[in-house]
């Protein structure tokens, strides 16, 4: 672009013949930034010290990529630069042109950060030019982890939340972006407007999984699951949006992911929420949460005292009857599925419990009905 | 137009609605739900046959050539040409094409170049040596598997580069200087094993590493405390059961997890929850199925169907050859994208895995459409003298290649010692 402001556009503003419409052209030009072709390394004299060194495939090449001239000429270059392992500015300089063919060599970004540190350069210049690149090309693993270790290195994160935001605007799901947003809140411990910033997201977008999983990853580096109020609090958000949204898969996962290791049948009246909802919202998701909360009761019960034997039939014959439900009509893709974990659920429980006692009448009555 | 919730998916109008063959309709959901073209039935009659055909000899032409030349948009896989000799050459195995010597030879002799003399394959000659690509070269010169493929890995250099990139905390860097992901450990474990070069202190914490990225939703993460994700959560399983160690995870979650990454309506498999239907997803999902039926197996599961895996077989078949063919040739994530090598290799390979169900003793397939088009079935790996578990590309290579690096025993360890 200096090359067009100091060469090529002050002829064309003193030239009497140009118009309003050829600047116009111009003025469209530079907002698309439609550059005069830069020539090629070998053709400038910067370089002429250095001789280039051509790829070596090898007489019978096999993928062979049929590079442009400009591809060629760059690593060319660049090769013989790693070859003499020269620390210059216009090593620096190429590396980016290096990039620009192809942001995924990362021998390129790993010789720029060696440079980088060899020649002193400003990292806030860089973090500039991390930045653009970023912008250009988010699914890429390199620039991210180059704009890491800018960061580390300048131990400075105060741009990052930003940053990694307006990314997200771009593409909310982005693996690479996510990624590095629970390394900077991680590592400098910026936790404090995160839940918030999810719950935005979630309003935005509330089948957002990424989002969800955020929420996960701040409660349990922050508050943590165990305290039921908010365990309560965490059950009332996801009800509400599954009322908003029944079958978004999300908001179950969470719900069944953040009960799972205390128990799906712990929180008091669960069940009965989730049974009422079935009436209204129903969806294959709220159907498999009924049947992990029966399971889980099944589980339990082997440890209570007070589930007697009626009851636990009565809960493995609801759990059963959602697996026939899921498998044959509601859920027939993973019919497969539920077909086994019916039948593995009778297996172990079977109208016996897995240690396969006689069941032990809790009453009289009970028992005859048992023997006949 | 599109109700999402409570109602039906489907404009009662549709024309189609009753008179059309529910794979077809498929396929014209995919394209009205994500362009409104009516592309599919220039592709083939067949599919109004309702037999679909695997475009052999198209995907023949195809790879055939990539495997020599590739155009300028390939530019942007400079620095992993190793995989597009993997892609290319487990392609053409898996549709039974031979590769002709002259080639295989020529492969060999590229990835030679690509082989860092620190150790490891780099992206291309002259590159840094990566774990990607050292897992694709790696794999690359199993297929071809002859003695000149062998030898061209220097085993004692590629143990120095494992050890260059293994992480005190267990993971693995991908490079020198370069970032951490559960790829790693899967690339590190399927070559450390491949070429018997796999000891316990190299694994020592990886196990745990790769177990704590087990999250909430029952799949596996790239670093832990990420989202779930299908790439990933393979990655992590397949490093676990070479290992030996798959049954340290959460089985039952990770099973719930990955058969509901099928979709209800495409048949194929998305990446991650509530995201979109993904061809490559057919492998590195549905792949999982076979991992968690043979680790269920082992963990004394009684319950498991001897004739299929846990995830619709037909519908994914369906997917695939419906909605991921590319009629000039290639496999592609989903209607309106363009073909590419990584697309038509995991394609291909998921395809496979909903064609055959099995192990040593059983085998039960399940062909969609002609019956050409069937696949060469992909094996789970020998379990041979050390133990060694992991993906093995075919019958053939799986015995040749674990009889091959049995007889070369890491440093430091007789014969007899086991390995895991």
């Amino acid at each position: 672009m200096f090359f067009f402001y100091t060469v090529v556009l002050p002829p064309v503003l003193l030239d009497s013949t140009v118009n309003v419409k050829h600047l116009f052209i111009v003025l469209i030009g530079c907002i698309l930034k439609v550059q005069p072709p830069k020539p090629l390394a070998k053709d400038r004299k910067e370089w002429a010290d250095l001789e280039p060194v051509p790829q070596d495939d090898g007489p019978n090449p096999v993928v062979k990529i049929a590079y442009s001239e400009k591809f060629s000429d760059v690593y060319d270059y660049f090769r013989a630069l790693l070859k003499n392992d020269e620390r210059s500015d216009r090593a620096f300089a190429l590396t980016a042109e290096a990039i620009e063919l192809n942001a995924a060599n990362y021998t390129v970004w790993h010789y720029r950060r060696v440079l980088l540190q060899a020649l002193s350069k400003d990292l806030r210049e860089e973090m500039r030019y991390i930045t653009a690149i970023i912008e250009e090309q988010p699914k890429n693993y390199q620039v991210w982890h180059h704009r890491r270790m800018v960061v580390e290195w300048l131990n400075d994160p105060s741009e990052e939340l930003e940053f990694i935001a307006d990314i997200l605007s771009q593409d909310a799901k982005n693996y690479h972006a996510w990624q590095h947003r629970q390394w900077v809140i991680q590592e400098y411990k910026l936790w404090d407007n995160e839940l918030k910033f999810v719950e935005n997201l979630l309003e935005d977008d509330v089948r957002n999984n990424s989002a969800w999983n955020q929420r996960h990853f701040v409660i349990s580096h922050t508050t943590g699951f165990s305290d039921p109020a908010i365990v309560e609090r965490e059950i009332q958000y996801c009800l509400s949006q599954i009322r908003k949204a029944p079958h978004n898969e999300s908001a179950w996962n969470y719900l069944k992911g953040m009960l799972q290791d205390r128990g799906l049948s712990s929180p008091p009246g669960l069940l009965e929420r989730v049974l009422e909802l079935k009436e209204t919202h129903c969806s294959p998701y709220l159907l498999a949460f009924l049947f992990d909360c029966y399971e889980d009761a099944l589980e339990n019960s082997n440890q209570k005292e007070n589930v007697g034997e009626e009851e636990r039939k009565d809960i493995l014959r609801k759990a059963l009857e959602i697996c026939d439900l899921l498998a044959n009509e509601k859920d027939t893709i993973r019919k497969e599925y539920w077909l086994f974990l019916g039948r593995s659920l009778e297996n172990k429980s079977g109208s016996r419990g897995p240690s396969d006692k006689p069941p032990e009448p809790s009453d009289p009555a009970s028992g005859q009905q048992e023997m006949s | 137009m599109w109700q999402r919730d409570g109602g039906q998916l489907f404009k009662k109008n549709f024309f189609f609605s009753f008179c059309v063959k529910r794979a077809v309709l498929r396929c014209l959901f995919v394209h009205f739900l994500l362009h409104s073209s009516y592309q599919l039935f220039v592709i083939n009659p067949s599919f109004l046959c309702f037999r679909p055909a695997l475009l052999r000899e198209q995907h023949y032409q195809y790879l055939k050539k990539g495997l020599r030349h590739l155009s300028d948009a390939y530019e942007c896989l400079d620095a992993s040409r190793p995989w597009l000799c993997f892609w290319i050459l487990h392609s053409l195995e898996l549709l039974e094409e031979p590769i002709p010597t002259a080639v295989a030879s020529d492969v060999c002799q590229f990835l030679a170049r690509c082989q860092s003399p620190t150790g490891g394959f780099a992206g291309g000659p002259g590159q840094h040596a990566h774990l990607a690509p050292t897992y694709a070269a790696v794999n690359a010169l199993c297929i071809i598997g002859t003695e000149e493929a062998y030898n061209v890995i220097n085993r004692e250099k590629l143990l120095d580069f494992l050890w260059s990139v293994k992480q005190p905390d267990g993971s693995f860097v991908m490079h020198v200087g370069g970032e951490v992901d559960v790829r790693s450990a899967y690339c590190a474990a399927s070559v450390a094993s491949l070429t018997n070069i796999l000891t316990p202190k190299l694994f020592e914490d990886t196990t745990n590493w790769i177990l704590s990225c087990q999250n909430w939703e029952g799949g596996l993460s790239g670093v832990p405390g990420l989202e779930a994700h299908g790439g990933y959560t393979f990655c992590g399983t397949a490093a676990l059961v070479i290992l030996g160690k798959e049954h340290m995870l959460d089985l039952k979650a990770l099973l719930r997890w990955v058969v509901s990454r099928q979709m209800r309506f495409e048949g194929g498999f998305q990446g991650r929850c509530n995201k979109l239907v993904d061809g490559c997803y057919s492998f590195w999902q549905a792949g999982l199925l076979p991992l968690l039926h043979r680790a269920l197996f082992k963990e004394g599961e009684s319950e498991l169907s001897r004739q299929r895996w846990m995830f619709e077989q037909q519908a994914l078949q369906e997917y695939i050859l419906l909605c991921c063919q590319n009629p000039a040739g290639g496999l592609l994530d989903k209607p309106g994208k363009s073909r590419d090598f990584y697309h038509t290799c995991y394609c291909l390979s998921g395809l496979s895995i909903a064609q055959h169900f099995g192990n040593m003793d059983l085998h039960h397939e399940m062909i969609l459409g002609k019956e050409e088009n069937r696949l060469v079935r992909l094996q789970q790996g020998c379990e041979g003298e050390t133990g060694q578990c992991g993906w093995i590309h075919s019958e053939i290579d799986g015995f040749v290649f674990t009889y091959f690096f049995l007889f070369h025993v890491p440093p430091g360890y007789s014969r007899s010692t086991p390995l895991g």
